[in-house]
């Protein structure tokens, strides 16, 4: 296993009160594979990516709990020091957002050099000329040109490839993915999307892909896990999920998707919005949103059901013990 | 680029020219007369006067005065000193290196430490440290510079004995060694830079404070973490160029108030520079003297805001002067 989450609990202490963005989530990571983290704006899928990098902002975030193994070592235990050799080398992370996570001010040669400079200690020539096939890589043409460019002289779509060069330039043993399309059009999209495929092929390294498009997650995801308001809700191989979901929530975003519903007829969407994460309701979370809720799912939170087969779903619906 | 400076150039020498005219004008008609400290001397006709008044030219017409200055000033003839009795030209040739070494040594410890003073108070925002740098920083931006350098006089010149309270130099140092030389020149420094600069060092950490806050705020940052960088190459490199960009300019605006405020440093310092040339030249309505100063300092604010410009231009690879347009 080369990354095991256990019980990751990551708060913000706000004015208002204290925000459980992440509370308690649990997953694994196999060698090689893809995890597919997705759910609503605002379920923590950033703050378990960052929480990961152990990047949360400091005031006001903070992991309060839990464990993160990376091939066994617990890297919330390591001092800064050790986990600085660990970011950018063994795990990276591409961003959501392109156009602002270059920095202006500098090419984006340098930096991609500057990553491989840091890790791998080579040397000014040496480390322009990794620089160089990083970005061949990624597949931006003439690469040679476009490593003197700033980031405003490159489209969306160049600039994501040159934060995928700068993740991967001292293939880490895993890549997190936080919407890396999102922004993009979705021409680019299907681009970034089929370089990752490839890149994931050549290096063989694990992905934690994060995104809110179950297309994607379909197409290159071996285990999803669906967050909901903090809390995993349901977490199934790929295949089991989108053929058999379980929890009300992930049926509701299956059939939001298109293509996945009845042809012709406008997409469901879910009714009402996430609770407020200051003042969560005391049972299932989902509970005011779901159209199969019963009694006990306003008063007790559900736990975490084994379905089998690697199949889990937080829905009282799946209690046999009083079905 | 150089497109760019030679249309600045331009435009910046038509504006000089019209503050320059203004300035005559306003001189000439306000109360006064440069022949006033001879009336009722001893020794001094009133017919001598009135024939020093022909020899400056001083009793022709407004009119006519300005043309003929006009015509010398285009010749690079800056007049001859009323006050003084030399050519305008050496006296201030005198005097610019003077306020030079005064406001770049203002300037320079201004820079340094508004620009670190700003940095740490914002990677140690809300922290004790901060606080009390934003109280003092209010404090020394708020006080009038004749009253610090009267304190300082007090404490440094009158009180501990440690510093000189005035001229650039002490007397009797002409046999002495460079070196000696040097550290007494320093020593004279001290106090007119400190106060020339503190004001602007306090407004400089403010700005830088602000400037740092809203970079660190950024997605690059992030990624410049998640690279596994180091704090300190984080703040001092990819925080730090981003945010001195806006600076640079403030930098430029600084220059007009720090050679205004050398006027007053110069005047309390006895420093023989532009500043009290200017004020000496003013009280003695010696007109060549204060047109000059008023033309060279002129060009020092338009040479510091050229180079803050051609600064911001190489600082940020956004803007682009002309020929450098890639495609
Ligand atoms: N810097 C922060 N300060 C305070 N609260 C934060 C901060 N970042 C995240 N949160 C809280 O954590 C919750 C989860 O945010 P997160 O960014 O992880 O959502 P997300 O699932 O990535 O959404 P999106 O799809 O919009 O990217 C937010 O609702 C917010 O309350
Ligand atoms: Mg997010």
């Amino acid at each position: 296993m080369l990354l095991k989450v256990n019980n990751l609990e990551t708060i913000f202490r706000m004015a208002r009160g204290e925000v459980r963005a992440v509370d308690r989530i649990s997953f694994n990571i196999k060698s090689g594979k893809t995890l597919g983290l997705v759910g609503e704006s605002g379920c923590g899928k950033s703050v378990t990516a960052l929480s990961i990098m152990r990047l949360v902002p400091d005031p006001p975030g903070k992991i309060a709990g839990g464990s993160i193994e990376l091939e066994g070592n617990d890297i919330l235990k390591l001092p800064e020091k050790e986990m600085r050799k660990i970011r950018g080398n063994e795990i990276s992370i591409v961003f959501q957002e392109p156009l602002s996570s270059l920095n202006p001010v500098f090419s984006c040669g340098e930096q991609v050099r500057e990553a491989i400079v840091l890790h791998q200690h080579l040397g000014r020539k040496d480390s322009k000329t990794e620089a160089i096939e990083m970005l061949r890589r990624v597949r931006i043409p003439d690469p040679e040109t476009r490593y003197k460019n700033y980031p405003h002289q490159m489209s969306g779509g160049m600039r994501q490839r040159v934060m995928i060069a700068m993740a991967l330039s001292c293939q880490p043993k895993l890549l997190i993915a936080d919407e890396p399309t999102t922004a993009l059009d979705v021409s680019v999209q299907a681009q970034i999307i089929e370089l990752l495929q490839d890149l994931r092929e050549e290096l063989g390294m694990s992905i934690l892909l994060i995104t809110h498009d179950l297309a994607v997650i379909a197409q290159m995801a071996d285990t999803v896990v669906v967050m909901y308001a903090g809390k995993i809700v349901e977490k199934a191989p790929a295949g089991k999920l989108f053929s058999d979901p379980s929890h009300p929530y992930t049926q509701g975003l299956l059939a939001s998707m298109p293509g996945y519903s009845i042809p012709g007829k406008s997409l469901p969407v879910i009714p009402g919005s996430v609770p407020d994460p200051v003042k969560l309701p005391p049972g299932c979370r989902f509970s005011d949103r779901c159209g199969k809720r019963i009694e006990k799912c306003f008063n007790e939170e559900p736990p975490l059901f084994n379905l089998g087969d690697s199949h889990f779903s937080r829905c009282w619906l799946h209690n046999k013990e009083e079905n | 680029m150089r497109r760019f400076i030679i249309k600045r150039l331009m435009q910046s020498g038509l504006l000089i020219f019209l503050v320059l005219t203004i300035t005559f004008f306003l001189l000439h008609f306000a109360p006064g007369d440069p022949m006033a400290k001879y009336y009722n001397r001893t020794g001094i006709s009133p017919e001598t006067v009135e024939m020093m008044r022909v020899k400056f030219g001083l009793d022709k017409p407004v009119g006519e005065q300005y043309i003929k200055w006009v015509a010398s000033f285009i010749r690079g003839d800056f007049g001859f000193s009323i006050h003084y009795n030399r050519p305008v030209r050496d006296i201030i040739f005198e005097a610019i290196p003077n306020t030079l070494r005064l406001t770049i040594a203002a300037l320079l410890l201004y820079i340094v430490i508004g620009i670190s003073l700003g940095i740490f108070s914002a990677v140690k925002k809300d922290t004790l440290f901060d606080k009390v740098n934003t109280v003092i920083a209010l404090f020394l931006y708020s006080i009038p510079s004749f009253w610090l350098s009267l304190m300082l006089i007090f404490l440094f010149s009158l009180k501990l004995g440690i510093l000189p309270s005035s001229h650039m130099q002490s007397i009797g140092m002409q046999g002495a060694g460079w070196f000696e030389l040097l550290c007494d020149r320093a020593r004279h420094l001290v106090m007119p830079a400190f106060v020339l600069g503190v004001a602007s060092a306090a407004g400089m950490a403010r700005y830088m404070r602000g400037s740092m806050l809203d970079v660190l705020r950024e997605d690059y940052i992030r990624t410049a973490r998640a690279k596994g960088l180091e704090n300190k190459s984080v703040i001092l490199k990819h925080a730090f160029r981003n945010a001195a960009i806006p600076v640079v300019t403030i930098i430029g605006l600084s220059i007009p108030f720090l050679l205004g405020g050398a006027v007053v440093v110069e005047k309390i310092f006895s420093w023989p520079g532009m500043g009290r040339l200017a004020v000496d030249a003013i009280y003695a309505r010696d007109y060549p003297i204060v047109l000059a100063v008023n033309f060279v300092v002129g060009v020092m604010v338009i040479l510091g805001n050229l180079m803050a410009d051609i600064g911001y231009a190489l600082l940020d690879p956004r803007i682009t002067v002309t020929e450098r347009s890639e495609g």
